[in-house]
């Protein structure tokens, strides 16, 4: 009897000490890609991704207001110099798809544009 | 039947050249009395017959490839439509009247330069609405101290026309006020009511990867969905196109600079090569097809088609050494 209660509290704990680590896995942050704006490029400005993988597109300008668009990923943010921005995104489909900077920022502004494919 | 004629009484009839497209508005008697009571009613004027033209993306200041003749084409374009026999009453330009400089005074250069080709045209009835390249850069400040308004509207014979600017924002789009705006702009009139609407990019999604769209183009188009009798002329795309979508037909203009690629088949947005023995190639006379539905008729307007038809047409207009 008392050999059972060791082992029911023995499992008990094993099973609270596992709920900080699955708890832990549910919140494990996306990772991170930084992704550099400025006229008239992003760098880098090809990117591969996984199917159905969560992850964070921090955005970054080094000179003036950009846009970041894309369609079909349902992508459309701002990337003020000022501040980062943070895009998280699971794509679901692979394919390649084209962003654009859909904000005009001048001269070169036709030619700003990455591709990202999900693979 | 009686549905289709109420959706035909009015017919606008356009062909797109290389560097105007030319429309002829013209009512259809048969329809009777009663709409051109209503929109006699609505803005003071019952539809009338009479022509206008379109022209689109000078892009004055350009002079980067592929391009070398500058102003060649939109000057030719003035020059014929003040010669044509029956000339255009009002011309509608669908932005990027010129190219942008970093350089506020050079661009102002440009929008002076600009007013001086467009202020040859016979008609004083010139109508405008920016590109991004007029005002994308300074939310459209340089464009309205030349042109006035990024966006208003107009009766003229019993037609609506509106221009809508949907570049000088942030982002490509109209904006919540203007949408408002429109929406009460329209509110005065009947669901019959014949309505152009100008503007500078597309307001459907035609490839939003070559920026080819505008983002609250939908919402706009809801505002319009009401009325049957709905055109949209714009540029932006350099190259003819043709959308219908619910009661709204839109016509996209070629430019006066230079041509882009077919984007069902070409796999990047590069402007086309230019030609030294056929200059204008992808600038000439081209017909737009007539919609299936009778709203849009699509044929020759008595515009002098050997003018921009062929290279004995095109080549009048190239001054000896301009190729290099």
């Amino acid at each position: 009897m008392r050999n059972t209660r060791i082992l029911a509290a023995g499992l008990c704990a094993l099973a609270l000490a596992a709920v900080p680590s699955l708890r832990g896995l549910a919140d494990t942050p996306p990772r991170v890609i930084e992704i550099r704006a400025k006229k008239f490029e992003f760098s880098p400005n090809q990117l591969t991704l996984k199917k159905g993988e969560t992850v964070t597109l921090r955005l970054v300008s080094e000179d003036r207001v950009h846009g970041f668009f894309q369609r079909a990923l349902g992508i459309d943010a701002d990337i003020d110099p000022a501040t980062a921005s943070d895009v998280t995104l699971t794509p679901a489909q692979p394919g390649t798809y084209q962003v654009i900077c859909d904000h005009y920022c001048g001269y070169g502004h036709g030619n700003m544009n990455m591709t990202i494919t999900v693979e | 039947m009686k549905e289709l004629n109420r959706r035909a009484f009015l017919r606008i009839a356009g062909v797109s050249m290389g560097a105007a497209a030319l429309y002829q508005f013209a009512p259809r008697l048969a329809f009777g009395q009663a709409v051109s009571n209503s929109m006699r009613e609505a803005n003071g004027e019952a539809p009338a017959p009479f022509r206008f033209a379109q022209l689109s993306d000078a892009h004055v200041g350009f002079n980067g490839p592929p391009d070398p003749l500058g102003t060649r084409a939109f000057e030719h374009a003035v020059e014929l439509l003040n010669a044509a026999a029956q000339p255009p009453e009002l011309v509608l330009f669908t932005g990027d009247l010129t190219h942008d400089a970093e350089n506020r005074d050079e661009h102002a250069n440009r929008m002076r330069k600009f007013k001086e080709i467009a202020g040859r045209l016979k008609t004083s009835k010139l109508y405008f609405v920016p590109g991004e390249h007029d005002a994308g850069l300074d939310g459209g400040q340089l464009y309205r101290e030349f042109f006035g308004e990024s966006s208003g509207s107009f009766d003229y014979r019993g037609v609506h026309f509106v221009g809508l600017d949907n570049v000088s924002r942030a982002k490509p789009e109209v904006g919540p006020e203007r949408r408002a705006w429109l929406a009460k702009d329209l509110a005065r009139f009947p669901q019959t009511a014949p309505i152009v609407v100008f503007t500078h990019r597309p307001l459907f999604d035609l490839k939003p990867e070559w920026e080819w769209f505008t983002s609250d183009g939908p919402e706009v188009m809801k505002v319009l969905a009401p009325f049957e009798n709905v055109t949209v002329l714009y540029g932006h795309i350099h190259r003819r196109d043709l959308h219908t979508e619910g009661t709204a037909t839109h016509y996209a203009a070629r430019s006066m600079i230079f041509s882009f690629p077919d984007p069902q088949v070409a796999k990047a947005k590069k402007p086309m090569p230019f030609d030294h023995g056929d200059p204008f190639k992808n600038l000439g006379l081209r017909m737009i097809d007539e919609t299936a539905r009778g709203q849009i008729a699509v044929n020759d307007v008595e515009l002098n088609v050997r003018e921009f038809a062929g290279r004995s047409g095109i080549q009048q207009i190239i001054k000896a050494g301009v190729l290099g």
